[in-house]
């Protein structure tokens, strides 16, 4: 097995183009893991934080670009991102454990397919874009189409994710994810929501979105106009407890059953919309 | 001995918290596990392991894999042409290799050893195993029903009445009275059925040994074990050589909780070893360990308990239905002889059976039996006491074993501890705190025996004064330090000069396995013998040197002098001064002990748990929790205190949301730590120990056992807060979040 750690997208592009079976390395905490277990045997180890930018917080159009290798945890140390969307880097910082989460990165995450990823649905519910290098050259993809099934994603053969890109947030604007995990850390999301809300200056709901993971073969973006126009009251989060419910399309498996996956889809987009507004009303005062 | 060995003293090191005499070497890396040693021309050796819960092994061919570069040795059961004596083993060894039929998922049927870890992994790839598969089970109720898939024909013992499968092995009653006169007294009676998942012990540390064996049927073997007398006994019995000729040395142990307790890869090494010609390695990987190490029984069990208004109760049964994997265990007979024990009933019948199914075989766990056994009995305990308008601990206050009980299992109890650990929770501030919304409290009580059995200790004066120790129980309780306390405490001498090791199986006579919380008991009863032994020798050459008779020496405060103003008039000689001139008034001085040690005294806890349940969600949350136990002597506390805590941890992973997930083809769901969930840090809160000393009357100090009787409350008790908090009576463990969440709604 080769080590390779191209200082280039372009070298980097060569080389997975030259080997369909060689993987791409971001943190690894996936990667080295499925490695040992013997699930897979890579001809080549791509390590893409060589490469400039890749380990880069940035601004950009008002938003945020995130390179490739920026691990979780650095994402938690960076008060302008924290500020602007804090769902999204607390999705980032439930990943494994603090020592993982030195090590993973969002796009690694994102890579990695998983229905259950904790960085994913805030991303999506972000409508957030990842940009995707490869041998026909750059292109950016809506973070939502990169997961196609468990363990696969639209890149095709020689592509690799160099960054993630956060659009500017709209003024009034803020974000949270929850999870539900049978113990308090070191777990995956049995059901992970997303909320993303935007605000008047009234504080009424101009515009919501929603995503969940853990309840389907990849993560869902779910309908959430019924917070559309309210102040984010009981009968507008219950309404939206419902969406969410009626959404989730869970498997019965070791981690829980359809219906109880189906009711904390419900409790869940209730709390993360309540924890949004409250930003985003403090965001705007 | 046994009744009459305690005298009570004043301790000078004993009850002290000394520092512990291995933390350097386990904070800096420098402790030796059992995967850390190695041996010149070493390989390392893997098990192919069966990927069907039940099958018929038709076949093995081992051609191809043998003839791949690097591989060293191939062995499947028929390299094993010894029959081994016993049932006990012969069971062992079909369970470390399987026979004509593979009986779980991950059971092992070949082995190679090889120059790497990649050369012995593509030869396990190599070897072609022709598998008949067989209908399986892994539900204890549905292995007992005629018509059952049956792992063995003809084993089932003369107790088992007729209109059970094969895979009921065993029948075995305790009790006493007549119950229905007793249900016929009865106010109340509250009759559950209640059933517990499998649960793995969880040690940190996987399986892993460095087994040597020569052409001369000499071996070595290095090994991370509960006993190694125990291994090098089996090993010895399964490869057909003489015990003597195997010497077995326990590594340090990164956890056991009653798993190491038997052998898995021990044998398989010494043959690969043997067939070899090389030192052999191996390392169970955490699916290895999940697979096809011991987990606990699980159970169903039925409680029925009868009650009058003022809250004596008059009748209780109990069948306990234990399923310990693929052979023969004795846990459910150990459930019916625990879960009763805290109670003085008049009338009683508590029945056990053991059942075999298509999962690995069950190995000890913490008092085995007797938690789920617990967590039955005390949650109906629970609602009775809550049906007749009573205190929980009032209720079991009132119907507590005392001195002179006529226990559950049979003996009637000497002094006994149950009710002090009662009151001193009824006292605790902990148990009269106020409770917020959706707060559920529990209490809950346990019981278990605690051992004593076969023990060697040898304790050697050095020229310069110091003292060395060998025991020959493997560490996993703070062992070192208890034994150095206890020899330092006797002899008078302070406990950084007493240096404990655990000695190899060819430097002390036979060694009972560190197990039934037997070893502060019996093998600190035989250092605190050893220790005057060599006290006896000292006073002879003090005697010696003054040219007085021995028996007009006394021994004080870590020195021989007169005993008295007619002995003569000399200064007192200390144990250095002795050391120091001992090859000219004798020779070398060392004191030793041997015996079957009796007297263990059995121990109670009573615990108490504050819960909090989302009642959208079902999840769980431990808000504080407090355990009191009987130490008879707490001879180090911090180590009590962990044992204290850490089974109350232990007991809360069971509790919650550890269990063994079973597909539908019999295969294991969730063979590692991500899906198999024992508690994290942030899980816990500050489990408060308290410690009581109701002295031992069979040990010098009162020592009590203490390792086991911890995890026996906690199921019970959790049990208890939750229902109590979700307001639904919580039946079966785990009480996962999705469990929780369904009984909530459909109440």
């Amino acid at each position: 097995m080769k080590f390779e750690t191209p200082h280039s997208v372009d070298d980097a592009v060569a080389i997975l183009r030259a080997d369909p079976e060689a993987r791409v390395l971001a943190g690894g905490t996936d990667l080295l893991v499925r490695l040992r277990a013997g699930h897979i045997s890579p001809s080549a180890v791509v390590d893409i934080k060589r490469i400039p930018g890749m380990r880069d917080i940035s601004q950009e159009d008002g938003g945020w670009r995130i390179g490739a290798g920026v691990s979780c945890a650095e994402m938690g140390e960076h008060a302008g991102l924290k500020a602007a969307y804090p769902g999204v880097v607390e999705g980032a910082e439930l990943i494994g454990s603090t020592q993982v989460q030195g090590r993973c990165t969002m796009a690694g995450n994102l890579c990695n397919a998983g229905p259950a990823g904790d960085s994913v649905p805030a991303m999506v519910a972000a409508q957030a874009t990842a940009r995707v290098a490869g041998p026909n050259g750059t292109r950016d993809v809506a973070v939502f189409d990169i997961p196609t099934a468990p363990g696969q994603t639209s890149l095709a053969e020689g592509e690799f994710i160099t960054s993630i890109f956060l659009p500017a947030p709209p003024a009034h604007s803020s974000d949270a994810y929850l999870r539900f995990i049978p113990r308090t850390e070191m777990d995956i999301a049995v059901v992970g929501c997303a909320v993303n809300l935007t605000l008047d200056a009234a504080g009424t709901v101009t515009s919501a979105s929603m995503s969940l993971g853990a309840v389907g073969p990849k993560v869902k973006q779910v309908d959430a106009s019924a917070l559309v126009g309210t102040i984010c009251d009981d009968a507008a989060v219950e309404a939206l407890a419902a969406a969410a419910t009626a959404a989730a399309t869970p498997i019965d498996d070791k981690r829980g059953t359809i219906a109880f996956r189906k009711d904390v889809s419900g409790v869940l987009a209730k709390r993360a919309a309540r924890i949004a507004y409250i930003r985003a009303k403090g965001a705007s005062s | 001995m046994a009744k009459d060995e305690f005298e009570k003293r004043e301790f000078k090191v004993v009850g002290t918290r000394v520092a512990r005499p291995d933390g350097l070497d386990k904070v800096t890396g420098r402790a030796r596990y059992g995967a850390d040693m190695s041996a010149p021309g070493m390989l390392v050796g893997y098990c192919l392991r069966s990927p069907h819960a039940h099958a018929r092994i038709k076949s093995i061919d081992t051609s191809e894999a043998e003839a791949m570069a690097g591989v060293k040795a191939v062995i499947t059961r028929a390299d094993f042409t010894n029959v081994p004596a016993s049932d006990g083993t012969r069971d062992i060894l079909d369970n470390v290799m399987a026979n004509d039929k593979a009986l779980y998922d991950g059971h092992t049927v070949a082995a190679v050893a090889a120059t790497s870890r990649s050369a012995a992994k593509a030869a396990l790839k190599a070897i072609k195993v022709d598998y008949e598969v067989l209908p399986h089970v892994t539900d204890v109720d549905a292995a007992m029903l005629p018509g059952a898939p049956e792992l063995h024909q003809g084993r089932q013992q003369e107790s088992v009445p007729e209109g059970f499968s094969q895979n009921v092995l065993a029948r075995s009653q305790y009790g006493h009275g007549d119950v229905d006169a007793g249900f016929a007294q009865a106010d109340v009676i509250i009759e559950r059925s209640f059933k517990t998942a499998a649960t793995h012990q969880g040690y940190i540390e996987p399986h892993a040994c460095l087994a040597t064996m020569g052409n001369d049927n000499q071996g070595d073997l290095f090994c991370c074990t509960q006993g190694h007398y125990m291994v090098r006994n089996t090993c010895a019995d399964i490869l057909g050589m003489e015990s003597g000729r195997l010497r077995v040395t326990a590594s340090e142990i990164g956890g056991g909780f009653g798993g190491k307790t038997t052998v898995f890869l021990e044998p398989v090494a010494l043959m690969l070893s043997k067939k070899s010609g090389k030192p052999v390695k191996m390392t169970m990987s955490r699916d290895e360990v999940m697979r096809a190490s011991g987990p606990t029984a699980s159970t169903s069990i039925d409680i029925k308990i009868g009650t009058t208004r003022d809250g004596v109760i008059t009748a209780a049964t109990g069948e306990f239905r234990y399923q310990s994997g693929c052979f023969y265990a004795m846990n459910g007979a150990l459930g019916a002889m625990c879960g009763f024990a805290p109670y003085d009933l008049e009338n009683l019948k508590s029945v056990g059976w053991e059942v075999t199914t298509n999962r690995p075989k069950a190995a000890a766990y913490r008092a085995p039996g007797a938690p789920m056994a617990a967590f039955a009995v005390e949650s109906v305990v629970d609602e009775v006491a809550k049906e007749i308008g009573m205190d929980p601990i009032d209720f079991r206050l009132k119907n507590a074993a005392d001195e002179g009980t006529k226990s559950a299992y049979g003996p009637t109890y000497p002094a006994i501890g149950l009710r002090a650990t009662l009151e001193a929770a009824k006292a605790h501030p902990h148990w009269s705190a106020p409770l917020g919304k959706n707060q559920g409290r529990g209490v809950g009580c346990g019981f278990w025996f605690n051992f004593g059995g076969d023990t060697c200790v040898s304790l050697m004066l050095n020229p310069d004064g110091t003292v060395s120790l060998s025991e020959g129980n493997p560490d996993i309780g703070g062992s070192r330090a208890s034994m150095s306390m206890m020899a330092a405490e006797e002899l008078g001498v302070p406990y950084e000069n007493v240096r404990t090791i655990v000695a190899d199986t060819a430097s002390l006579g036979q060694n009972e396995v560190t197990d039934g919380s037997r070893v502060t008991f019996a093998v600190g009863l035989a250092t605190i013998k050893a220790a005057r032994h060599a006290i006896e020798i000292m006073k002879a050459r003090a005697a010696a040197t003054w040219g007085i008779d021995a028996e007009a020496v006394e021994w004080v405060d870590g020195a021989a002098q007169p005993a008295g103003p007619n002995a003569g008039k000399f200064p007192p000689l200390t144990v250095k001064e002795i050391a120091a001139t001992m090859s000219n008034t004798g020779g070398p001085i060392a004191g030793h002990f041997e015996a079957n040690a009796e007297g263990a005294g059995v121990s109670f806890g009573t615990h108490i748990c504050d819960t909090e349940v989302d009642p959208e969600t079902g999840a769980v949350k431990i808000l504080r929790y407090t355990v009191f136990q009987d130490a008879g002597k707490a001879v180090h506390p911090d180590y009590v205190e962990g044992q204290l805590q850490g089974g109350a941890v232990q007991g809360i992973g069971w509790a919650l949301n550890e269990e063994y997930i079973y597909g539908e083809d019999g295969t294991l769901q969730n063979a590692g730590y991500l899906d198999y969930r024992i508690p994290v840090a942030s899980d816990l809160p500050m489990i408060e120990p308290v410690i009581l000393e109701i002295p031992n009357p069979g040990h010098p100090y009162g020592v009590r056992g203490v390792g086991e009787t911890g995890i026996v409350p906690p199921l019970a008790t959790i049990a208890n807060a939750v229902s109590r908090a979700a307001g639904v009576r919580m039946t079966s463990l785990p009480m996962s979040p999705p469990k929780v969440l369904a009984a909530i709604k459909a109440n």
